[in-house]
């Protein structure tokens, strides 16, 4: 890799899977439990939460970004109480950008996990429970493994869009090289910059890879996984 | 342990208004009905996976459900075992893991002696380390059978556990069955809208129609009834219960005696003084007025009519002989040809028997 590309380049590669990997881990617990709620619950207002949960899918992601910068920034009031009491500081960080991404994919997730909980047999949930199985033993022992497909599909589809993010990074964390820069910035970077153009396609071709690859593997995982719980 | 259950549960057109019994020795009862007449979700009430609207259930001593003092025991502690028409396996596990679902969660558990018992008394051995999809129809209602016995139910419910399988499955499964009702002592509801499964398992029959409770008792007394099913749901004939009295080997027969009278049927391979039910469909049985000279005709019994209901061109009698039923059906022109009424002494001529679920003339 080295030789292909430059070390610039590759902390952007090791960038783009940091930001991907913790944004998309970050966020599977909380999108397992609002595909739970939406697939298994129904309560007033459901279409609304509904909405607000699908709600990255359309919006603008530099509004998102924008909207992150006016609650997160330091001298905003939520930016300023994290970081005086936990130290933990989103804007012009990596972390930020994962925070940025792990919005903008969560409904990805979302839904994917919400398709496979729809599609199991509401019948194995009554069998569990005549045997002893309560809520949460049920939670385990059935909804979790038996939605692994999707919990997967899901992660494998936010991982991808996650690399795939620009205009929330961009006006959220902006553009520093080695801190926020990932590939999709590098590109841009380069484009920018006079004669960049072999780097902007030596990122592309990167990008092209990075994306076949997700593909193949998840197509593998799932089918493997499919496998394992019988189906 | 007995159980009583009242329920009560209107659903748009559906009143369901049900009150029985089951569990006390003998142990099988079978709840016995059309599609549709309510038998699942009565099933589902006792289970706790639905909650009537006003009723009380309890069982043994214990109250699972009363709408007035607002008690609802939920599902997963009422130990009530539930075996479903589809056998609801977990597909992610394998049959071993399916198998000690109930048995980890059980309060008592019981030994490993009676697992490894349950697999042998179900046939078990080869399928544990296999997934339910590569399962055939009957070792799935097996599967089910034991996972449901080794969570240590109070009561075991049976919701059409063979109504999915074709009948050479089902001849598969009835002798486990039979095993099972024979060597465990749990109060059994059979859930079944087929006679002959009924036949084979069941002491005692409740029979719903349309939301209601309209017969309750010994299997022998409710089948030979007229008045409960008309049309399509008319029952095939009464159900008797007999005692195997002599092998005719050399012709290979068998003698079966029941109430002071003598059946011969064809050989059945079961010890003297065995005790078979045996089922005379009410189109197997002719009526004469005196008894019948130079016929080929093994089987002539003598009763007296108790009951006649006439149904289109055709009428059903019910015969009464020393204590048992049995039902004819004939024509309406040879009942009025032969001028029977209730309390006129008959020859039945007897066609075929069936004996246990196998077919024998």
């Amino acid at each position: 890799m080295e030789g292909f590309l430059t070390a610039a380049e590759l902390e952007a590669l090791d960038l783009s899977l940091r930001v991907a990997f913790v944004a998309v881990l970050a966020d599977l617990p909380f999108a397992f439990f609002a595909a739970l709620l939406l697939a298994r619950c129904r309560f007033r207002g459901k279409p609304l939460v509904d909405g607000l949960i699908h709600l990255p899918l359309v919006l603008p992601p530099v509004a998102l970004g924008y909207l992150l910068l006016i609650s997160f920034g330091t001298r905003a009031p939520l930016g300023a109480f994290l970081f005086a009491n936990f130290g933990i500081r989103f804007v012009f960080s990596w972390t930020g950008a994962a925070l940025a991404a792990a919005i903008l994919t969560f409904p990805f997730q979302v839904r994917a996990i919400r398709l496979s909980l729809e599609a199991q047999d509401r019948g194995l949930a009554e069998a569990a429970e005549t045997l002893g199985a309560g809520a949460f033993d049920r939670l385990l022992s059935l909804y979790i493994p038996l939605a692994a497909p999707g919990i997967l599909a899901g992660l494998v589809t936010a991982f991808a869009a996650c690399l795939g993010e620009f205009g929330a990074i961009i006006t959220f964390v902006s553009n520093i090289p080695g801190e926020t820069r990932t590939i999709p910035l590098a590109i841009y970077t380069a484009i920018q910059a006079p004669g960049g153009e072999a780097a902007a396609a030596r990122l592309a071709a990167l990008s092209i890879m990075l994306a076949l690859a997700g593909l193949v593997l998840a197509d593998w995982v799932a089918g493997r996984t499919r496998m394992l719980i019988g189906q | 342990m007995k159980a009583g259950v009242t329920l009560q549960h209107r659903l748009g057109d559906f009143t369901l208004d049900a009150a029985f019994e089951f569990g006390e020795s003998p142990c099988v009862t079978a709840l016995f009905g059309p599609s549709g007449a309510g038998k699942s979700t009565v099933l589902a009430a006792i289970a706790g996976l639905f909650r009537p609207q006003s009723g009380r259930i309890a069982l043994g001593g214990e109250v699972l459900f009363d709408s007035e003092r607002r008690i609802f025991v939920p599902a997963r502690d009422r130990r009530v075992g539930i075996v479903f028409q589809d056998a609801r396996l977990f597909p992610h596990m394998n049959v071993h893991a399916n198998l000690l679902y109930g048995w980890r969660r059980a309060a008592a558990r019981a030994q490993d002696q009676t697992i490894d018992a349950v697999i042998a008394l179900l046939g078990l051995e080869e399928l544990l380390a296999r997934k339910p999809r590569t399962l055939s129809g009957g070792e799935r209602a097996r599967v089910a059978l034991g996972r449901a016995l080794l969570m240590g139910p109070r009561a075991l419910l049976l919701d059409e556990p063979l109504t999915a399988l074709d009948a050479l499955r089902k001849a598969e499964i009835l002798p486990y069955l039979e095993r099972l009702v024979q060597e465990t002592k749990i109060p059994m509801l059979y859930v079944s809208h087929a006679l002959d499964e009924v036949t084979r398992l069941a002491d005692r029959m409740v029979v719903l129609n349309e939301g209601r409770i309209v017969a309750e008792g010994s299997l022998f007394d409710v089948t030979a009834r007229l008045d409960l099913f008309t049309g399509k749901h008319r029952l095939p004939g009464a159900v008797l219960e007999a005692q195997i009295a002599r092998h005719d080997e050399p012709h290979g027969l068998t003698e079966l005696a029941f109430d002071g009278e003598i059946l011969v049927v064809p050989h059945i391979g079961r010890t003297i003084g065995d005790k078979v039910r045996i089922r005379i469909d009410a189109d197997d049985v002719m009526l004469a007025l005196t008894r019948p000279e130079g016929l080929s005709a093994n089987n002539i019994l003598a009763a007296e009519i108790s009951a006649i209901r006439e149904d289109g061109p055709n009428a059903d009698v019910q015969l009464r002989l020393n204590g048992a039923l049995l039902i004819a059906r004939i024509t309406r022109r040879s009942l009025e040809r032969l001028d029977l009424k209730p309390g006129t002494q008959v020859f039945a001529l007897i066609k075929s028997v069936t004996v246990g679920g196998r077919e024998s003339s």
